[in-house]
């Protein structure tokens, strides 16, 4: 039987598409205007800022902008930097924490309840309030790479990396999401005769894509947007990320279309990645936080 | 028939600490020692680099960013001893620097500044601070998080129910409500720049062709009154996509079940919402709640980019003072004995949060 | 047999390369302008000509951003790791050199003659830092205006006095044809305060610190002399002469060629775009005198050695080669700032006499004043810049420069007065 729908329903739901997209106008200007005006010369962009014309591409439009970004500073490698950096520390963080976590959960050990609850107090710790006693345990450490060992992390990619493989806020999603877990999965696979590493691997990794795509994320942007810690270690072009980057836009005369160009090209790998894993992550926020 | 059990129970030890080794070790290295090295350095003189070897000098740098005193201070009179009074009715008073510079007999409040006071019958009743700049960065976060934890969740909330519909393309809504999330903090400050801009910024355009012309633009970000407005305001919109989801998360997890009955029963929306909604989400609540306040009170890169800290202190915070006077003054003491002071206040505050919304 | 000898004279000859390649040292070398392409062709084009003109010493560039420039070389000494040659602000050098980062150059006798007083980093009687070129500040104008409004071109012997630039403001300001009579620059919140606003302050009988021992700004920051400064500094904004500390960086920059402003008190940095833009009607006028005489900033950029350098001596024959006036005039030329030598402006476009930016080097040399050199000078900006922004924006003149001076005395006091420690 084909539903019918009065014309009340009809006004009903087209003002609640209204309403929706006026909201989204709203989260979405300020992006809008920033990679409108990549496409603006600075003198005109600069004046369209005091009129709606900000968010409309007219005008003197052109990829200029673009292509003096790229002369200014070396954009592809920042944004490799950034991306190969963010990469392995996603990695790296998924494996150490996901596993830690399933300690935490499945495993009883002398002295679990104390270590999970230091972890979660450091939940609270900014970064910027542990950066400089960072930098100095980072200068005091060792490293074997392929010139032996050497004293020191300054000025590498493992310095940006190491130091964010584990954290408490990926240790804690990985945590809520496991408690909810079933027991009898594990101890149907303890019966079975399996290691607990098998057990991790097998069994539950592979039910815990949500999760994995949500703490993915979370490392993924708060990596990605690092500024103060590349800052202080990177001494060569070459280790710099994107947001080190773009401190070389902000000369005595900021070209204010070529900084909209740089920022809106290292803003879409992070809005790719998001869009790839959107309906992963969001299916997941459902089960790592719910229980409390 | 139990040695099975004792052998799963001791590998359990040997496995356990295996799985969660490198994580523990990482942290222990790149968070924890660092947290106990400025923990350390906040009761010394440590400074970023210096000749001088550093010092231990107790809980002066704590004396220092905490130190108050009180002060009334008397209405001038004249020689004959009665009141002076000036010509709009005012009473006129003494200057605080008067008592708080080289006064030998106010030694105890020697540089200290006016925080705030109240009028008390003629006198006029001053609390003083040792650390001005410090008083108002820990008022302004307190503020800013009593202002952006509930209005942050309730836009969240709000948001999550305009997205639980069976609405086609609700998706698309969905990803672009998130968006602001995805985008750098610094990045979104500097786009936020030009919006606020006191004369021909965004902000002031659009309201100008709404009011049709009345409104006067406003320097949102050069006026003291109203710049940590604008801040709570650009923060919740880039935050405000990610509780969304939270909330959805929770809103998706009620059974349908409860909503038929509650429908059989002839239940309006907003019982519906009250009965069946809201018990379902105490759980989710507490999250958002938890996380919001911990985020807010990190406040840090909004101030570094736009405001750093002014206009007149309004938007001192916490972090922001602290990276200053560690990183910009080069006194690792005093950052350090923020960042320690910031650490109790979340605690306390986290604690007190847990306490409140515990089971009962 | 052939194959062999051919084996042995090549096998001798990449030993002699590699002898040589190895007795080339590299020098690290850290410069702040990342970004900028015309400051790097320049330094690079000075890097190859010395790395050619020798066999000792190979300089190798690496650029910072400039905003970021300070803190990585903070975190680079902190790590131990800082390079051989490093760029340092004239003012903050006192404070590397105290806190060791630095070590004393090693030139040659005379190689510092006839340089601008702004252009030598010394501290502690010892020369740590030369710069290539000065930074000046000149209060620009545009001719029109000032015949429109009747106003004298003031000169370096008879600047504009304070009644006088009061009157002019005012009377700027009364006719209503601009934004605002003169722009400060006050959205550019870097150093350039404590560089561009310090001369009123001097000018007005005031000082960030006491110069005679640099141990207490007592007297300095919160005297007479700075209150009568902080109130008159109050007053351009409470009549709206100047635009504030919210001011657009844009406008800033484009306000006063657009003539949104009557007057700019600006660096020469800018002349070039401003000469470019209005020709013949802009005047680059001396600052006004406050009562003390009339004063400008000084000392910009400048090039030392590295207390850790493992070569100091090659990192100061690298300096010394860069001093050569062709390479000042080339500095110069491409980003418009003072030549350190009457030598190298007579080489270059707009500092040659009869040049257009002739008056910037006469200035520079009759009333530049050094910001003070002293390793407290870091604190102190920061905290004359903060009380500068409160009292334009309403704040009580007298606390906040209260507020200032014990600040920098603690400061003092917590670092054993700045002495020295060797």
């Amino acid at each position: 039987m084909a539903a019918v729908t009065s014309p009340n329903q009809s006004l009903k739901t087209s003002l609640k598409y209204l309403l929706l997209i006026l909201v989204a106008l709203v989260f979405v200007f300020p992006i809008v205007f920033m990679v409108v005006s990549s496409f603006k010369p600075d003198l005109q962009l600069l004046r369209d800022t005091s009129s709606f014309r900000a968010f409309l591409p007219v005008g003197d439009i052109s990829l200029d902008n673009y292509f003096a970004a790229f002369r200014r500073a070396p954009v592809g490698l920042f944004v490799f930097n950034s991306i190969f950096v963010t990469t392995l520390t996603v990695l790296g963080s998924l494996f150490l924490c996901s596993m830690a976590a399933f300690a935490f959960v499945f495993l009883e050990f002398r002295g679990k309840e104390i270590v999970l609850s230091i972890i979660i107090a450091t939940l609270i710790v900014p970064f910027e309030t542990i950066a400089v006693p960072m930098l100095m345990v980072v200068n005091s450490l060792p490293w074997i790479g392929g010139n032996g060992i050497t004293w020191g992390w300054l000025n590498t990619y493992h310095v940006q990396i190491v130091p964010f493989l584990a954290d408490s806020l990926t240790i804690f999603l990985f945590v809520q999401f496991f408690r909810d877990l079933p027991k009898e999965l594990i101890e149907a696979a303890r019966l079975d005769g399996a290691s607990w590493f098998q057990i991790y691997s097998m069994v539950i990794v592979p039910i815990a894509g949500p999760v994995f795509a949500t703490a993915a994320i979370l490392k993924f942007l708060a990596m990605y947007n690092q500024y103060l810690w590349p800052l202080m270690v990177t001494q060569s072009e070459q280790f710099r990320p994107v947001m080190v980057g773009l401190q070389y836009f902000f000369q005595l005369n900021t070209a204010w279309g070529e900084v909209m160009a740089y920022l809106s090209m290292i803003t879409l790998p992070v809005l790719a990645f998001y869009l790839f894993l959107q309906r992963a992550f969001i299916t997941s926020i459902a089960s790592t936080g719910i229980k409390g | 028939m139990r040695p099975s059990q004792t052998k799963s129970l001791q590998s359990n030890t040997l496995a356990g600490w295996l799985m969660s080794g490198p994580a523990l070790v990482l942290i222990t290295l790149f968070l924890i020692v660092p947290f106990l090295l400025a923990f350390w350095f906040s009761f010394t003189n440590q400074r970023l680099i210096s000749p001088n070897p550093t010092q231990f000098v107790g809980t002066s740098n704590f004396e220092q960013l905490l130190g108050m005193g009180t002060l009334v201070l008397e209405p001038e009179t004249a020689a004959d001893g009665s009141l002076l009074v000036s010509e709009s009715g005012e009473l006129s008073y003494p200057r605080v620097r008067d008592f708080t510079r080289n006064n030998p007999d106010f030694q105890h409040l020697n540089g200290m500044r006016e925080w705030f006071g109240w009028d008390w019958g003629n006198s006029r009743v001053l609390v003083l601070a040792r650390d001005l700049v410090f008083m108002k960065a820990l008022t302004n976060t307190l503020f800013f998080v009593a202002v952006v934890a509930p209005l942050q969740s309730l836009i969240a909330l709000l948001l999550a129910l305009m997205i639980n519909q069976k609405l086609r393309g609700i998706n698309i809504f969905r990803t672009v409500y998130f968006m602001p999330v995805v985008v750098s903090i610094v990045v979104v400050s500097l786009l936020w720049r030009f919006i606020y801009d006191g004369r021909s910024g965004l902000l002031n355009n659009l309201l100008q062709f709404l009011s049709f012309g009345h409104f006067q633009p406003v320097d949102w970000l050069g006026n003291p009154d109203t710049a940590m407005w604008a801040i709570i305001v650009m923060s919740i919109w880039q935050a405000v996509g990610f509780h969304m989801v939270i909330w959805l998360a929770g809103l998706q997890n009620i059974p349908l079940t409860l909503y038929e009955a509650a429908d059989i029963e002839g239940a309006s929306s907003w019982q519906k919402f009250r009965f069946v909604t809201w018990p379902g989400l105490r759980n989710t609540a507490v999250l958002i709640l938890v996380v919001i306040t911990m985020q807010a009170f990190a406040l840090f890169s909004q101030i570094d980019v736009m405001t750093n800290g002014g206009p007149l202190d309004s938007t001192q915070t916490l972090v922001f003072q602290a990276v200053q006077r560690g990183y910009g003054q080069q006194n690792i003491a005093g950052g350090s004995a923020i960042s320690v002071l910031l650490f109790l206040i979340v605690l306390t505050i986290s604690m007190v949060q847990r306490y409140l919304t515990r089971e009962r | 047999m052939t194959s062999l000898r051919i084996l042995a004279a090549s096998l001798a000859i990449t030993t002699a390369m590699s002898t040589a390649a190895m007795a080339q040292t590299e020098l690290s070398f850290w410069y702040h302008g990342a970004g900028n392409p015309v400051e790097r062709e320049i330094l690079v084009g000075i890097i190859d000509d010395f790395n050619a003109s020798q066999a000792d010493w190979k300089v190798v560039l690496q650029e910072f951003p400039q905003a970021a420039y300070n803190d990585s070389v903070v975190a680079a000494a902190v790590a131990g790791n800082l390079p051989d040659i490093i760029d340092v602000d004239g003012p903050v050098m006192p404070n590397w050199a105290w806190a060791g980062y630095m070590q004393p150059l090693q030139l040659s006798e005379g190689a510092l003659d006839g340089f601008l007083p702004g252009a030598i980093g010394e501290y502690n009687d010892k020369v740590y830092s030369v710069g290539l070129w000065d930074a000046a500040i000149a209060m620009y104008a545009r001719k029109s205006t000032l015949e429109k409004f009747d106003i004298r071109v003031p000169t370096l012997e008879e600047p504009w006095t304070r009644e006088e630039f009061d009157e002019i403001l005012a009377t700027l300001k009364a006719s209503g044809e601009f934004e605002y009579p003169l722009n400060l620059g006050m959205a550019d919140q870097g150093e350039w305060y404590p560089y561009a606003f310090g001369p009123f302050l001097w000018s007005f009988g005031g000082d960030m610190v006491d110069r005679t021992t640099y141990e207490t700004a007592e007297g300095a920051l919160n005297g007479d002399a700075a209150i009568a400064f902080g109130e008159w500094w109050q007053s351009l904004f409470t009549n709206e002469y100047v635009p504030g500390t919210s001011q657009d960086m844009a406008d800033h920059e484009t306000g006063f060629i657009d003539g949104d402003y009557a007057l700019q008190w600006n660096g020469n940095w800018v002349a070039v775009n401003t000469l470019n833009a209005l020709g013949d009607d802009v005047l680059f006028l001396p600052a006004p005198d406050f009562g003390n005489g009339p004063k400008i900033g000084g000392a910009s950029w400048q090039f030392g050695v590295s207390a850790t350098s493992a070569n100091p001596d090659g990192a100061s024959a690298f300096i010394e080669f860069a001093l050569k006036p062709e390479y000042l005039a080339a500095f110069s030329d491409a980003i418009g700032l003072v030549p350190a030598t009457a030598e190298a402006a007579a080489l270059t476009k707009n500092y040659a006499p009869g040049g257009a930016l002739e008056v910037f080097y006469g200035l520079s040399e009759a009333q530049a004043m050094l910001r003070p050199v002293t390793p407290g000078y870091v604190f102190e900006a920061l905290e004359f810049r903060k009380a500068l922004s409160d009292i334009a924006n309403g704040a009580d003149v007298v606390d906040a420069l209260d507020a200032a001076t014990d600040a920098i005395n603690a400061d003092i006091a917590r670092n054993n007065n700045y002495a020295v420690a060797n």
